[in-house]
């Protein structure tokens, strides 16, 4: 019997398997064996911040402690876009085999999904300054 | 190019719905898209009523068109949608138990007589202790998001009830779960609480339904279909993997059972009902706890029965587990919404008891264990919140002593609630524990009726030491006050305790109506 066929069972991800227990192994052990034979000194630049900015505290007044994340609006709405072309690109192949029915369905869904691009335009997620 | 555009020109046939048996889904999701465009166009000061008077309206036409159908609709159900959706007697059972449920959930969430401005803050995003956090506590601002965050995730539970295939159920499963993720976020005091809440639920969920999908793509493996049908007559023939299927369903379980907090999959339940605003913890308790254990019993009876024995065995030890770790740390609680969470938990051994017999008794059973006990945990929660000091709610228990003296209107209505979940005749627990252990003492599940019993007695003593708390210490002297309910509060905290009083007194009704048919084979 071919292996890989469709009754060669389980047997052959055994390889595969066995590379995940060794990386988990690997993993595992270099995280471990760190803190237990390393020496632990520390000092007061092991406890700052590394490569990473300002210190978060004490929080800003202005702000209070909020990031701006000025695009993750824009992010979103990005996705709902992509995943709305997504669905539509299969109804737009088949769209003659589907008829009016299509049509229909189609405008509905695109209805239901600008019912919530109406809900951030309103409510300011499209003003960008 | 075509000959493929030949080739597709070439009709498909469309799926034939049946807009009647589907109608009350379709209202609520209607009415939740209508409660965004409110959200988007109504000004600030007609959101509340509008979304009010929408919410119960929408409940109020889905269990008129629910009830309209139940009449003339065929006694061994019927599929629609190419068979993603079936609507058989258990569904219609649990859509019925989700809507009523909802609709006294619905109106605790209404309330802003409690709290000025009502129990959701107005601005969630903002990090608590800040200047702007400390300014927007006097503001009675609320959130009215959440009325159509609730239709959504009501809606997503009534799909999850009676999807019949895996991938519906999977995104039934989404959509009933991330709108709660966000309401368990916006309690309007101890907002820290209330934010780890959100993301401890947010995390442990996605990850719960990453082992449900994971479990669904081996089913897939094993079966060619994610059609519970297909599955079941997979399960029939003894040439396939038997790997794919235990190890598929083991994982799928994991995530079933962690929606309806069975223990050992229970971690994030106290604290998430301890975080989350009271009035979204009623509505989780009782409405996700129906849908998720609608769901397991279709799974479980449709795509399983024939492999029954292989994972009966395992079902049991999770119900013990479950028995064990709701009835034991529930003694430890000093928090009351803690106490009911872990309560919760020992509910959901005792259900899973049902859930497992896969018989006609044991189904009835659990769907009237489910319409009992969601009721008197809504009515409970409704009781918490109204137990006050000033800094919100006093959810713990030393605040509770000597209630009795103070209002002992509120201690009557919260010991007869706690007696019904502990499950004292002349309350819908008893009857509820009574057909499921009958249930499963006829399908040769002795032992674990016995384990129950011995878990019920040990899980009765902390509610009856709330009891003795309230009735039989001297209240302390800064304790809290009791609010005076506004209409909503009290309509469904009435509504809880009546249903429980009912069906502990007239049970026969319900249980015809739960044993009134099986699920659609098909």
């Amino acid at each position: 019997m071919a292996q890989g066929g469709p009754d060669a069972g389980l047997g052959v991800y055994l390889p595969l398997v066995l590379i995940f227990v060794l990386a988990l192994a690997f993993a595992t052990l270099s995280v471990l064996l760190g803190p237990l034979l390393g020496p632990s000194r520390f000092n007061r630049a092991k406890f700052s911040a590394y490569e990473c900015g300002i210190e978060p505290s004490p929080q800003p007044l202005v702000g209070a402690g909020r990031m701006p994340v000025a695009y993750y609006v824009t992010a979103m709405l990005f996705i709902l876009f992509d995943i709305e072309m997504v669905f539509l690109f299969p109804y737009a192949v088949s769209a003659d085999a589907l008829g009016l029915w299509g049509v229909a369905a189609a405008t509905l869904f695109i209805a239901t999904f600008f019912i919530a691009d109406a809900y951030v335009w309103r409510r300011g997620g499209l003003d960008w300054n | 190019m075509n000959v493929f555009l030949a080739q597709q020109a070439d009709r498909i046939e469309l799926p034939a719905i049946d807009y009647a048996a589907i109608l009350p889904m379709l209202i609520i999701l209607g009415a939740a898209c209508i409660g965004v465009l409110f959200e988007a166009f109504l000004p600030k000061h007609q959101r509340w009523p509008g979304q009010v008077v929408l919410t119960l309206l929408a409940i109020a036409a889905a269990g008129v068109a629910l009830g309209a159908y139940v009449g003339g609709s065929p006694a061994e159900g019927t599929t629609t949608l190419s068979g993603t959706l079936s609507i058989d007697r258990p569904a219609l059972f649990l859509w019925g138990t989700l809507l009523a449920l909802a609709l006294g959930a619905v109106l605790l969430i209404a309330d802003r007589s409690i709290e000025p401005g009502g129990a959701f803050v107005a601005q969630a995003g903002i990090a608590p202790g800040t200047v702007q956090d400390r300014a927007q506590v006097g503001s009675t601002g609320m959130q009215t998001e959440v009325f159509p965050l609730a239709l959504f995730a009501l809606g997503g539970m009534m799909a999850f009830c009676s999807a019949n295939d895996l991938l519906t159920m999977f995104i039934a499963l989404e959509v009933l779960s991330l709108p709660l993720y966000l309401m368990c976020g916006l309690a309007r005091r101890r907002r820290l609480l209330s934010q780890e809440a959100a993301v401890k639920y947010f995390l442990l969920g996605a990850f719960a339904s990453a082992f449900f999908l994971y479990g669904l793509a081996l089913l897939y493996g094993y079966a060619g279909s994610v059609k519970l049908a297909d599955i079941a007559n997979a399960t029939a023939g003894t040439d396939r993997s038997d790997t794919l299927l235990f190890a598929g369903l083991g994982l799928l379980m994991v995530g079933l059972l962690f929606k309806g907090s069975v223990g050992p999959f229970h971690t994030w339940t106290p604290d998430v009902y301890q975080g989350a605003p009271t009035p979204v913890t009623a509505f989780m308790a009782a409405c996700t706890k129906v849908a998720a254990f609608g769901g397991m019993l279709r799974v479980l009876t449709v795509a399983f029965e024939s492999t029954s024995w292989e994972w009966r065995g395992v079902l049991w030890g999770v119900a013990i587990v479950s028995m064990l770790i709701g009835a034991v740390l529930g003694l430890t609680q000093t928090d009351v919404k803690r106490m009911i969470a872990y309560s919760s938990i020992a509910h959901a051994g005792f259900l899973l008891i049902g859930t497992m017999a896969l018989t006609e008794d044991g189904l009835s059973g659990t769907l009237f264990y489910l319409l009992a006990y969601g009721f008197t945990t809504l009515a409970a929660f409704g009781v918490i919140s109204l137990v006050r000091d000033s800094t919100g709610e006093a959810t713990h228990l030393s605040a509770w002593a000597g209630l009795a003296k103070r209002s002992p209107l509120l201690a009557a209505v919260f010991t007869f609630l706690l007696l019904a979940l502990a499950g004292i005749p002349l309350t819908s627990g008893f009857v509820g524990k009574f057909v499921v252990f009958s249930a499963a003492l006829s399908d040769g599940m002795a032992p674990l009726v016995v384990i129950a019993l011995v878990f019920s007695a040990v899980a009765a003593f902390f509610y009856l030491r709330v009891v003795v708390l309230m009735y039989f210490s001297e209240p302390a002297a800064d304790g809290p006050t009791v609010s005076v309910p506004g209409a909503f509060t009290t309509a469904a905290i009435t509504l809880g305790v009546a249903v429980t009083l009912l069906l502990g007194v007239l049970p026969a009704f319900a249980l015809d109506w739960a044993g009134a048919g099986g699920f659609a084979i098909s």
